[in-house]
C-alpha cells in the first residue's frame, strides 16, 4: 500500500518534472493562490448571513434571495446593455484603422501602433478626467463655444450616452489589436485571387476578408465586452451616477451599505455570466494559429 | 470603377486613422491645458497661464510618497512578473505537453476578467486569510493581472525561436546554464524587455486592483481619483500630464532601444 502511494507520488512527479508542466508550475501557483482561491473566498462569502464578515459561518441563501426579489435586474441589464451598444460601436470604428495596420499603412505602421499602446498605460480614471475638463461647463468645449460663438448648450455631462462613450474612448486599443491580427492573418494572394476572378470589393470584403479575419474579431469583441462588463470608473467619473452598473452596486455594497455578503453574491453571478462567455467562446479557438506559431 | 476605389481607399483610411488618433489623445490634451493655469479652479479660455501648480505639486511631501509607493511596488512586481512570465511563456509557447492547451486558457483567464471584480476577490481572500493589506498586498494583486499578460508578450517572441538552436549547443556541449545564457536569453531579449516594461507601465498605471488591495498606503492613481471625487485642485491634471508623458518617454525610449540594439546587430552580422 505505502509502496503503491510512493510510486504514484513518484511517477506523478516525474509527469511534473517535464519540461512543460515544469515551466508552467510557477505561473500556476500564483493563479492558483491568486486568482482561484480569491474567487472561491468570494463564492463562500455570498452564502454567508448578510451584513456579516466572516467566511466562517452557517451558509444561507439569504443574499441571492435579496438579489432575485430587489430592482437588482436593472443594474444587471444596463451593464450588459452598454456592453453590447459598446462592442458594436468599436467594432464598426476600429475596422478600418485595423486594416490600415494590417495593410496599407507600410513603415507607419509601428508608430501608429506606438500611439495606440500608450494610453493602456496612463490610469483610466485620469483619461476620462480629460473628458470631463472637454465636456464639463466651462471647459474646452463649452468654454471655447461660448467665448467665441456666444453659443451657450447645456454640457452632455452625466447621461447614459456619455457613458458609453467613455467606454468606446477607453477600450478601443483592446478591439483594435486582436482585430489588426486577425485581419493581418487573412492572407493576400487570397484576396487578390478573389479580385481577379471577379468579385466586387463589397464582395471580397463579406465572403473573403471578413470570414478569415473572424478569429481576431471575436477575441477582439470577447475581451472589450468583458472589460466593458466590468467597467466602473466610466459610470462614476462621466455619469455622475445617473446609470447604476452591477459593478457599482457591488462597490456599494462593500462600501457605505457594508454587506459583504450580498457584494459578494453579486460578484458571484456577475463572475458566472463572464466567466461562461469567455470559456465557451475561448474553446472554439486555437491560440497557436492566432498567435503564430507556425 | 475598382481601380478608383482602390487608390482612394488608403487615403481615407489614413484620415480616419488619424481621427481616432487626435480621440485618444484629446483629453490628454484637455489636461495639459487644465495644468497650466494659476487658478484653482478650471475655466476655459484660461485668462492667466502659468505653472504655478507644477511647482506646488513636485513641493508636495504627499506627492513624493505617492509617487514612491507607486513606483516601488512597480519595480517590484516588474521583477517578479518577468522571472515568471519567462517560465510560463516556456510553456506556453516552446513545448508540446499534455494540458497545454488548457494551460494556455487558463493563462488568459484573467486578463479576461473584470479586474474591479478581482480586487474585491483579493481583498475578500486576504481578509479571510487575516492578512493586513498595504503597498505589498498590492504587489501580489498586481501580479495576478500583470503575470498573463507579460506571459502572452514573451510567448510571441518564444513562437519565433528555434528551439533546434538550443538543441545545437547542447550537441556542442554546452552546460544547461551556458545554453541558458549565451542563447536562450540573447535570443528572447527583446520578448523579455518589452515585457517588462509592460509590467512595469501596467502596475503604475493599475487602478481597479489598487483601489481594493492597497489598504493605508496609497499609489498615484488611487490619489488622483479621491481628488477627482472631491477636492479638486490642478494639482490633478499635472500629475495626470506626468503619468503620461513619464509612459510615453518609457515606451518611445524601450522601442528606440530596441531598434538600436537590432540594428547594430544586424550591422555586426
Amino acid at each position: 500500500m505505502a509502496m503503491a502511494a510512493e510510486r504514484v507520488g513518484r511517477s506523478l512527479a516525474g509527469w511534473l518534472w517535464r519540461p512543460g508542466q515544469r515551466h508552467a508550475i510557477p505561473i500556476l501557483l500564483l493563479l492558483l493562490i491568486g486568482f482561484a482561491a480569491p474567487l472561491l473566498s468570494i463564492l463562500g462569502f455570498s452564502f454567508a448571513p448578510p451584513r456579516t464578515f466572516s467566511l466562517w459561518q452557517l451558509p444561507t441563501l439569504e443574499n441571492y434571495r435579496t438579489i432575485v426579489a430587489e430592482t437588482f435586474y436593472q443594474s444587471f441589464l444596463w451593464s450588459l446593455g452598454m456592453a453590447v451598444v459598446t462592442v458594436v460601436i468599436l467594432v464598426l470604428i476600429c475596422y478600418p484603422v485595423a486594416y490600415g495596420l494590417a495593410r496599407t499603412f507600410g513603415r507607419w505602421a509601428n508608430l501608429v501602433t506606438l500611439l495606440m499602446v500608450l494610453p493602456l498605460f496612463v490610469s483610466e480614471n485620469v483619461r476620462l478626467y480629460g473628458w470631463v475638463l472637454f465636456f464639463i461647463k466651462g471647459g474646452v468645449l463649452l468654454g471655447s463655444l461660448k467665448s467665441l460663438l456666444g453659443i451657450d448648450v447645456e454640457s452632455v455631462l452625466f447621461t447614459p450616452g456619455i457613458i458609453i462613450f467613455g467606454m468606446v474612448y477607453v477600450y478601443l486599443p483592446f478591439m483594435l489589436f486582436p482585430m489588426t491580427l486577425g485581419v493581418s492573418m487573412v492572407p493576400r494572394e487570397v484576396t487578390e485571387a478573389a479580385s481577379d476572378l471577379g468579385a466586387s470589393r463589397l464582395q471580397v470584403f463579406r465572403e473573403v476578408e471578413l470570414p478569415l479575419a473572424m478569429p481576431g474579431i471575436v477575441i477582439g469583441c470577447l475581451l472589450t465586452f468583458v472589460l466593458a462588463i466590468g467597467a466602473i470608473a466610466e459610470a462614476k467619473v462621466l455619469g455622475g451616477q445617473t446609470v447604476i452598473p452591477v459593478t457599482h452596486d457591488i462597490e456599494i455594497a462593500f462600501t457605505y451599505a457594508q454587506n459583504w455578503p450580498l457584494g459578494a453574491a453579486l460578484a458571484v453571478l456577475m463572475t458566472l455570466l463572464v466567466g461562461g462567455l469567455v470559456l465557451a467562446v475561448l474553446r472554439r479557438f486555437d491560440l497557436d494559429r492566432i498567435l503564430g506559431r507556425r | 470603377m475598382a481601380a478608383r476605389t482602390q487608390r482612394w481607399m488608403p487615403w481615407l483610411i489614413g484620415v480616419w486613422t488619424a481621427a481616432i488618433t487626435l480621440f485618444i489623445y484629446l483629453p490628454s490634451i484637455c489636461g495639459l491645458l487644465a495644468s497650466l493655469t494659476q487658478s484653482r479652479y478650471f475655466n476655459f479660455p484660461i485668462t492667466k497661464w502659468g505653472l504655478v501648480w507644477w511647482g506646488k505639486t513636485f513641493a508636495s511631501l504627499e506627492v513624493r510618497a505617492l509617487l514612491e509607493t507607486s513606483i516601488t511596488i512597480a519595480l517590484i512586481v516588474t521583477a517578479i512578473a518577468v522571472v515568471i512570465a519567462f517560465f510560463g511563456a516556456i510553456a506556453f509557447a516552446r513545448f508540446d505537453w499534455k494540458g497545454r492547451s488548457a494551460f494556455q486558457k487558463l493563462v488568459l483567464l484573467p486578463i479576461f476578467f473584470p479586474q474591479s471584480v478581482l480586487g474585491l476577490a483579493l481583498l475578500l481572500w486576504f481578509n479571510a486569510l487575516g492578512i493586513e493589506t498595504s503597498w505589498k498586498t498590492a504587489i501580489f494583486a498586481h501580479l495576478v493581472w500583470v503575470v498573463p499578460v507579460v506571459t502572452l508578450v514573451i510567448s510571441i517572441q518564444v513562437y519565433s525561436f528555434d528551439p533546434a538552436l538550443e538543441e545545437a549547443a547542447f550537441d556542442l556541449g554546452a552546460t544547461r546554464w551556458q545554453v541558458l545564457r549565451e542563447v536562450t536569453l540573447p535570443v528572447l531579449w527583446p520578448g523579455l524587455f518589452s515585457g517588462a516594461l509592460f509590467a512595469f507601465l501596467l502596475s503604475w498605471g493599475n487602478f481597479p486592483l489598487s483601489l481594493f488591495t492597497t489598504g493605508a498606503d496609497t499609489t498615484v492613481p488611487e490619489y488622483m481619483y479621491a481628488k477627482m471625487v472631491a477636492g479638486y485642485t490642478p494639482g490633478v491634471p499635472v500629475l495626470g500630464t506626468v503619468s503620461t508623458v513619464g509612459a510615453a518617454i518609457l515606451l518611445l525610449g524601450g522601442y528606440g532601444l530596441i531598434l538600436l540594439v537590432r540594428r547594430g546587430r544586424t550591422g555586426a552580422a
